[in-house]
C-alpha cells in the first residue's frame, strides 16, 4: 500500500489550517492572558470539544483500540466509568473552585488553598510529567508511522533510509505544534483541538463503517467473539474475564481513584475548563465534552473489537462459535493455515510489508487459546523475528489493530484522512502538554521561584521560549525513549506514583475546611510513597519482577496489571486520605476569612439561574449521568 | 479572540471533501475492492461537504448577528 498525490494533498491540507489558526490568533496575544488563559473568553462547546479533544491523543486512540482488540467492550469503562461520573462531579462541584479562585492554574490553586510546598510539589512533578508524556507519545506516533511503511517509498524515491521516516515524522510535527503554539498560544490550541477533534471523527468514522460492514455488524462481532468481549460487567472478575479485574476493583479503582484522580486534577484538561468565558461556561465545558465522550468507544474501542472478528479470508460462520464462555477455539482454527500479513521489519528493498504464514510462526495449538483477528505478531525490530512470551507463544501487536484496518479497508484518498485524523489526534495530545508546561513552567516555576516580580511582557516571552523549550524537551525525550525504553517505563512508574494520591488532597482541600498545608503535604508524600511500595511488593501473574511490580519481593500476585494498577491507586489514595486528615488535625488550621472562594463550606453557591434551565449545569450533569448509565445497561 | 472556529473546519471539511468526492466519481473505481465494494470516497466526501455546509451556514449566520 503506497500514498498516492491525494493523500499527500489532504494531510498538507490540514497543515495549511492549523497553522492557519495559528496564524490568525497572532495579533490577540498581547498579555500573558490571551497567551496562557486564552483570555478567559471562550465559549462553553469550543473549551468542551478542546478539552476532550486535549486528551485524545494519538495513544488514547491507538491504546484504546488495542486494549478492546484484548480486553473486549469492556474497555468502554475506561469511557463509562472512568471518565464520565468525574467529568460531571468536575463540572458540578469542582469547577467552582478553580475558576473563581482566580487561579491561573491548578498548582496555583494548591498554593491559595494550602501553601508554597504543596503547590511547588505539584508544579514540578507536573511539568516534568508533561514533557515525558509528550516525549514518550511522540515516539510511538513515529515508531508508528514508520511501521506502518506508508512512507517508505515516498522517502526511497528521495534517497533517504526508511530510519528517516522516524525524525522527519518527530520534527515535522514538532515543529507544526511549535508554530501554531508560539502564534497563540492556548486560544490557538484550543480552537486547533476543536478543528482536530472532527478531523478525528471524520476519519476515524469510515473506518467503523467499513469494519462493521465487514464483519456482520454488531451481530457478527457477537458471533465471532466469546462472550465475555461483548459485555461490560457481566463475567468480570469470574476468572474467565481478559480483564481479570472484579467489579469492585473496576468501580473502585478506576471509577473513583484513577478518573477522579486524572479529570478532576490534571491541568492538561482544567486548563481548557478554566478558558471558558464565564463561571458557569466553566462548569458547563467538561459537561458538553462528556456527551461525545460518551459515544468514544464506538470509534475507537470497536475497531479494536472489529480487528479480532475480522478473518483475513471468507468470513466467519455462526457454527464456528465456540461453547459459551471459552475463547474462540474452532474460531481461530478457522483462520488457520491462512498467510495472515504481518508488519515484519522491512526488507533491505523497502518494499514495505512482509508476509509470514502462520504455520512458520505459530503452532496451532496457541494460537486457538485467543481470537487473533488480523492482530499481526509483534516483532522484534532488530532481528525481524516474532516475539515470543515466556511460554514460547508468539505476541500479538494489539498496538497495530488500527493501523491494520486502516491499511486494509481504506483505498487511498480516504487513506490520507484517515492518517492524517491519526497525526492529529497525535499533535492535539502534543499541544495540550505543551501548552500545560508553558503555563505551569511561568505561572508556578518560573514567577514563583526564579524570576517574582517582572513585567506582564516578560511573562510572555517567557511563556514563548518555554514553548520552544518544552517541544524541545519532548523531542528529547523521544530520542532518549527510542534508546532506553525501560528508563521510560520507570519514568512512568514514578509519576503514577505522584499521581496517584492527588485526588485525596483536592477533595479534601475543596471540602474539608480543617484540612491544613501541612496536612496536604504529609499525605502527598506518604501517598506517593505508599504507591511505590504497594508496586514494589506486588506483581501481576507471568511478569518478572523489575519494572512491573515486586521490586520489593512479592507478597501478592494480581491476576492482570490492570488490577494491579487500579489496587496501587487505591491503596495510594487512602493513604494519603488518612494521613491528610490526621496531620491537618494536629496542625493549626487556617481561619476561615483565608479560605473564602477555596471551600465549598465557605464559598457562595454559585448562581446560574439566566441560563435557560436544560444547560444549567446540574441538569446538564443529570442528563449526562442517564446516558451513561443508559450505556452500561445496554451492553451490561 | 474574534475567530468563529467553525469557519476553519468547515473550510477545511469543504476542501477535503471535493477532493474526496471529486477522486471518487472521476478517479478508478477498481480500488474500492479494498473498502468492500463501498466507494467511501464520494460517499464520504459528499459526507463532509454536507457538514462543511452546515458549519459554514451557522458560522455565516453568526456573522450576519453580530453585524
Amino acid at each position: 500500500m503506497t500514498l498516492t498525490w491525494l493523500d499527500w494533498l489532504l494531510m498538507l491540507v490540514y497543515f495549511a489550517f492549523v497553522i492557519g489558526v495559528g496564524v490568525a490568533l497572532r495579533r490577540s496575544m498581547k498579555t500573558t492572558n490571551d497567551f496562557f488563559q486564552a483570555g478567559r473568553a471562550l465559549p462553553a462547546w469550543i473549551c468542551g470539544l478542546a478539552f476532550l479533544s486535549a486528551n485524545l491523543g494519538a495513544q488514547e486512540i491507538i491504546g484504546m483500540a488495542a486494549s478492546g482488540a484484548k480486553y473486549g467492550i469492556a474497555t468502554s469503562h475506561f469511557y463509562w466509568v472512568g471518565a464520565i461520573p468525574a467529568m460531571v462531579f468536575l463540572g458540578v462541584f469542582m469547577m467552582p473552585f478553580y475558576y473563581g479562585s482566580r487561579a491561573r492554574s491548578v498548582p496555583e490553586y494548591l498554593r491559595l488553598r494550602f501553601d508554597e510546598k504543596t503547590r511547588g510539589f505539584n508544579a514540578i512533578s507536573f511539568a516534568l510529567m508533561t514533557i515525558f508524556s509528550s516525549g514518550i507519545s511522540m515516539y510511538a506516533m513515529a515508531k508508528l508511522l514508520q511501521i506502518l511503511h506508508v512512507f517508505d517509498r515516498p522517502f526511497a524515491a528521495l534517497g533517504l533510509e526508511p530510519s528517516y521516516i522516524f525524525h522527519v515524522c518527530i520534527i515535522a510535527s514538532a515543529l507544526v505544534v511549535l508554530v501554531y503554539v508560539l502564534l497563540g498560544g492556548l486560544s490557538s490550541a484550543i480552537y486547533n483541538e476543536v478543528l482536530q477533534f472532527f478531523l478525528i471523527v471524520a476519519g476515524f468514522l469510515p473506518l467503523v463503517y467499513l469494519g462493521l460492514r465487514d464483519v456482520g455488524g454488531w451481530t457478527g462481532i457477537r458471533a465471532a467473539l466469546p462472550d465475555s468481549y461483548t459485555h461490560i460487567w457481566r463475567g468480570l472478575g469470574t476468572g474467565t474475564h481478559p480483564m481479570g479485574v472484579d467489579a469492585f476493583g473496576v468501580a473502585m479503582g478506576l471509577g473513583f481513584v484513577l478518573s477522579f484522580g486524572y479529570w478532576c486534577t490534571d491541568f492538561l484538561v482544567v486548563q481548557r475548563a478554566m478558558a471558558a468565558d464565564s463561571m458557569t461556561a466553566a462548569r458547563r465545558t467538561p459537561l458538553i465534552g462528556a456527551i461525545p465522550k460518551m459515544l468514544f468507544p464506538f470509534l475507537v474501542v470497536l475497531p479494536g473489537l472489529i480487528a479480532v472478528a475480522a478473518t483475513s479470508g471468507q468470513p466467519l460462520n455462526a457454527t464456528n462459535r465456540a461453547g459459551s464462555n471459552h475463547l474462540r477455539a474452532s474460531g481461530a482454527s478457522a483462520s488457520l493455515g491462512e498467510a495472515r500479513a504481518t508488519f515484519a521489519r522491512a526488507e533491505a528493498d523497502g518494499r514495505g510489508l512482509q508476509v509470514v504464514t502462520q504455520s512458520q510462526s505459530a503452532s496451532e495449538s496457541d494460537l486457538a487459546t485467543r481470537p487473533v483477528g488480523v492482530i499481526p505478531f509483534k516483532v522484534d525490530e532488530s532481528s525481524g523475528r516474532i516475539m515470543r512470551d515466556r511460554d514460547g507463544r508468539p505476541q500479538l501487536d494489539y498496538d497495530l489493530a488500527i493501523p491494520t484496518l486502516l491499511l486494509r479497508y481504506f483505498p487511498t484518498g480516504i487513506l490520507g484522512l484517515g492518517l492524517t485524523a491519526l497525526l492529529a489526534s497525535f499533535m492535539s495530545g502534543m499541544a495540550g502538554n505543551v501548552t500545560a508546561f508553558n503555563t505551569v513552567w511561568t505561572y508556578d516555576i518560573y514567577q514563583a521561584y526564579l524570576r517574582p516580580r517582572a513585567s506582564d511582557a516578560h511573562y510572555l516571552w517567557m511563556g514563548r521560549m518555554s514553548t520552544i523549550f518544552g517541544i524541545a524537551a519532548s523531542v528529547l525525550t523521544a530520542y532518549v525513549a527510542a534508546q532506553f525504553n525501560n528508563i521510560m517505563d520507570v519514568l512512568q512508574l514514578v509519576f503514577a506514583f505522584v499521581n496517584a494520591p492527588l485526588l485525596a488532597t483536592f477533595l479534601l482541600g475543596m471540602f474539608w475546611k480543617r484540612a491544613t498545608g501541612h496536612g496536604a503535604f504529609a499525605g502527598l508524600l506518604t501517598g506517593t510513597l505508599a504507591a511505590a511500595l504497594h508496586h514494589g511488593l506486588t506483581l501481576p501473574v507471568g511478569a518478572v519482577a523489575g519494572v512491573k511490580g515486586g521490586w520489593l519481593g512479592t507478597w501478592h500476585t494480581y491476576p492482570s496489571e490492570m488490577a494491579q494498577n487500579f489496587w496501587t491507586a487505591t491503596d495510594a489514595w487512602t493513604v494519603c486520605f488518612v494521613v491528610t486528615i490526621v496531620a491537618s488535625l494536629a496542625t493549626r488550621p487556617r481561619p476561615d476569612g483565608e479560605l473564602k472562594g477555596l471551600v465549598y463550606s465557605l464559598t457562595d453557591r454559585p448562581r446560574d439561574d439566566r441560563t435557560r434551565w436544560f444547560l444549567r449545569p446540574a441538569v446538564l450533569g443529570s442528563f449526562v449521568l442517564l446516558g451513561v448509565t443508559i450505556l452500561n445497561v445496554v451492553f451490561f | 479572540m474574534h475567530l468563529d472556529v467553525r469557519l476553519p473546519v468547515g473550510l477545511m471539511f469543504a476542501v477535503m471533501g471535493a477532493l474526496l468526492a471529486g477522486y471518487g466519481a472521476f478517479g478508478d473505481p477498481s480500488i474500492y475492492r479494498r473498502s468492500l465494494g463501498v466507494n467511501i470516497n464520494l460517499i464520504w466526501g459528499l459526507v463532509l461537504l454536507a457538514t462543511a455546509a452546515c458549519l459554514l451556514a451557522l458560522s455565516a449566520r453568526r456573522a450576519r448577528d453580530r453585524s
